[in-house]
């Protein structure tokens, strides 16, 4: 009932929020996985309409676009592949030699090469993105799932959600050189955009591990509580943060909440309704917009950065997972 | 009977070319551990195994694999040191299998005197019990993983044992909740009359008290042992079990107790009413099941069946999670030794990821481990227990079994 209500707010506050906003926001084209409908959803950042509905491989999750633009990988996590997917044709043009059951990706700085986890081998396999080769595959714990890019390029971060590490990895010699012990099941990783922190989510245990880059050591470990919640609800997956370092924002799966945390003080400041089982989060290149998956709700939750407010649920494809945004 | 298991394939492989050799010569010396790599500290784990006789299941896919819960050891085994590489920890693991009518306290005395501080017990619960008193006080930490008595986690409760084998409590409270929630609430209740089958009742009567379930009719089902399979094939049984069930005060589900399996799976599809069946057979409870893919269980089940070639079944995943909870223990306290260990896995800062959607813990006050409960058919997981709006003023996952204010058990 309280979601209900709530989510009815929402979709009224989601009208005006939108009809009051004076600038025309710049149209980013968003891309949404569907792991259960097999599909991609393209949706416009300005009208929030869909556009498209593709058709990919099986289980789709974690997507990322190449740094041209061009292409959508697309782990399809069921067909043991990374798909590549046109964005202007629509059409998967390739694939790369993942391993099995892949399930989040991420890019080099450059733009290559292309770092996947392979839950199931306890490998990161490192693939050539032009030549389409596995170039290196590291091992590292047990189930690596997040995977994290330094901004300059020379660590490379893999979770592994048995293990319970973050694993940092030397990009240039692929040796890991260290390995920090978080919370239970780390799912998800992310560093800052000035590279001075990492921040890791731990599903089971209910935490988020802000960790220093340099030092690797956790400079603190951030847990939440929701009034009418219960604590085994509450598991962390995406996290993202702004890129001036201000607020990050935490995605809570079946808390069916996104907190806002002040990334200064590392301490919770709201806590948003959104829809059911929340996986993934990001933002527009400008910051002014989140867009979060909803994978239990079918629709997509988009966030107002500024004003902290949840503007719109747009129905997608069924089980929404992963989220990526072009960046003009 | 004893077999070595051990992190590294090639390692393995010359043991078994060796250790027949060392063991006609020092016939103790397949129980030591191994000698740490540089720098790691080594961590023994025993699995302790008595051999019961069973009958042969009703159905042959229910015939118990060989390696049934070794192999969630063994895998669990690979798991920890996967891990270990990072944190410097070496994980073995040894195996003493007893013989029906063997000896199972010489068994665990070989594993204690030889520096196995964790072990796995697959017993009956008086073999589980003598095992236990026989090592009371000494460094050694048992871990129930088959025995699920509710006595062993009451009156008969040992402070050195930590169960991660659900009791039939929790699985009758999970099963109990799941029919309540779907408002099934009439329950006929047919019993076999073996004393397992008594103390599974007396689960579902506990269960039916708690949670609002009313048993409408009770009746025993006088059935012996037969054999399993004749020539004269299932015609008898198509009209025996309509017979039996015949003339019931209307009711929506039949609970079945009969956990030898002398008639139940014969009960589904065949009673006089057309009624679902739930208990030992049809719709049952249980800790884990081959299909179950939530919550990452997809990457276990995927990494067990690649190991043992085969599916993952419950008895694994008890394992699977004593071991895991030995490997956490070193993990987090960066020790290998006993009591800090297992100070660490009884204590609040301990949370295991087990593919169940929340970390897994032990009680306090009866050493079981709480875990949600899976409810399935024989293909598909239909339900995971506790059930929405059973509530308990700290964990929902403890409003299965045995909570705090109803405990008997001193822990000594």
């Amino acid at each position: 009932m309280e979601i209900k209500a709530a989510r009815l707010a929402v979709a009224m506050a989601a009208s005006i929020g939108l009809a009051a906003a004076s600038t025309p926001a710049a149209a980013y084209t968003v891309y949404i996985s569907n792991e259960k409908g097999n599909s991609i959803t393209v949706l416009d950042s300005a009208t929030l309409e869909v556009k498209a509905t593709i058709p990919v491989g099986q289980r789709p999750r974690g997507i990322m676009l190449t740094k041209d633009g061009k292409q959508l990988l697309v782990c399809a996590s069921d067909d043991d592949t990374v798909q590549m997917l046109d964005v202007a044709t629509r059409e998967i043009v390739g694939e790369l030699p993942s391993g099995p059951d892949p399930e989040q990706l991420n890019l080099h700085p450059s733009g290559n090469p292309v770092y996947v986890a392979n839950e199931d081998d306890a490998l990161m396999t490192v693939i050539d993105l032009a030549e389409r080769k596995v170039v290196a595959e590291v091992p590292v714990g047990v189930e690596p799932e997040g995977v994290a890019v330094s901004p300059d390029g020379k660590t490379l971060i893999a979770t592994s959600e048995t293990s319970n590490m973050a694993h940092f990895i030397d990009t240039g010699t692929y040796e890991v050189v260290d390995n920090v012990l978080v919370g239970s099941r780390p799912r998800f990783a992310e560093f800052t955009a000035d590279g001075s922190q990492l921040w890791v989510t731990s599903e089971v245990a209910g935490t988020v591990s802000v960790i220093d880059a340099k030092t690797r050591k956790i400079i603190k470990s951030i847990g939440f509580a929701i009034p009418g919640v219960q604590p085994e609800q509450i598991q962390p997956v995406g996290v993202r943060v702004t890129k001036d370092g201000t607020r990050a924002f935490v995605a809570l799966g079946p808390a069916n909440r996104v907190a806002v945390i002040d990334a200064k003080k590392l301490e919770v400041e709201k806590y948003l309704l959104v829809g059911q089982r929340v996986w993934q989060l990001a933002f527009t290149p400008d910051d002014s917009l989140l867009f979060v998956t909803n994978g239990n709700s079918n629709d997509v939750s988009v966030i107002d950065v500024s004003r902290l407010k949840v503007v719109k649920s747009v129905p997608v494809g069924d089980a929404p997972w992963g989220v990526a945004i072009s960046q003009q | 009977m004893s077999r070595k298991r051990c992190p590294s394939a090639v390692l393995s492989l010359l043991l078994l070319l060796f250790v027949p050799l060392l063991a006609l010569a020092e016939p103790s010396s397949a129980e030591q551990p191994e000698p740490p790599a540089a720098g790691f500290a080594t961590i023994a784990i025993g699995y302790l195994k008595q051999e019961v006789k069973r009958p042969l299941p009703l159905s042959r896919l229910n015939v118990e694999p060989e390696d049934l819960g070794l192999a969630g050891a063994e895998i669990a085994l690979k798991d920890n040191n996967t891990t270990g590489r990072f944190t410097k920890q070496q994980f073995t693991l040894d195996v003493e299998t007893v013989p029906v009518g063997g000896d199972a306290v010489a068994a665990l005395q070989k594993l204690a005197e030889s520096g196995h501080h964790f072990v796995l017990v697959d017993a009956p619960a008086d073999t589980l019990l003598r095992l236990s008193d026989s090592v009371k006080g000494k460094d050694v930490l048992l871990f129930n993983v088959r025995a699920e008595d509710v006595r062993l986690r009451q009156e008969d409760c040992r402070a050195n044992v930590l169960h991660t084998a659900p009791d039939r409590a929790m699985l009758a409270d999970a099963l109990a909740q799941y029919l309540v929630w779907k408002k099934w609430q009439r329950w006929f209740v047919v019993k076999g009359a073996f004393p397992e089958d008594l103390a599974f009742l007396d689960a579902v009567h506990r269960s039916a008290k708690r949670f609002g379930g009313n048993v409408v009719e009770e009746r025993e089902y006088k059935g012996t042992l037969e054999a399993r399979r004749t020539d004269s094939g299932q015609q008898q049984i198509q009209q025996q079990m309509p017979m039996f069930t015949q003339g019931v005060p209307d009711y929506d589900v039949l609970i079945v107790a009969d956990e030898r399996e002398v008639f139940g799976p014969y009960l589904p599809y065949r009673t006089w009413d057309p009624r679902p069946v739930a208990g030992t057979a049809g719709l049952k409870a249980m800790s884990w099941h081959p299909a179950h893919e939530q919550w990452g269980a997809t990457q276990m089940q995927n990494r067990f069946q690649r190991f043992a070639k085969r599916f993952m079944l419950p008895l694994d995943y008890q394992a699977w999670l004593a071991v895991r909870a030995v490997g956490e223990g070193a993990t987090r306290t960066g020790s290998a030794e006993l009591a800090p260990l297992a100070a660490y896995i009884r204590g609040d800062q301990f949370d295991l990821a087990a593919f169940k959607g929340q970390k897994v813990t032990f009680r306090k006050w009866d050493g079981q481990l709480r875990q949600p409960i899976i409810i399935a058919g024989p293909d598909l997981p239909v339900s995971m227990s506790p059930q929405q709006g059973f509530l308990h003023q700290h964990a929902e996952v403890d409003t299965l079994g045995i909570d705090e204010p109803e405990s008997k058990c001193k822990l000594q």
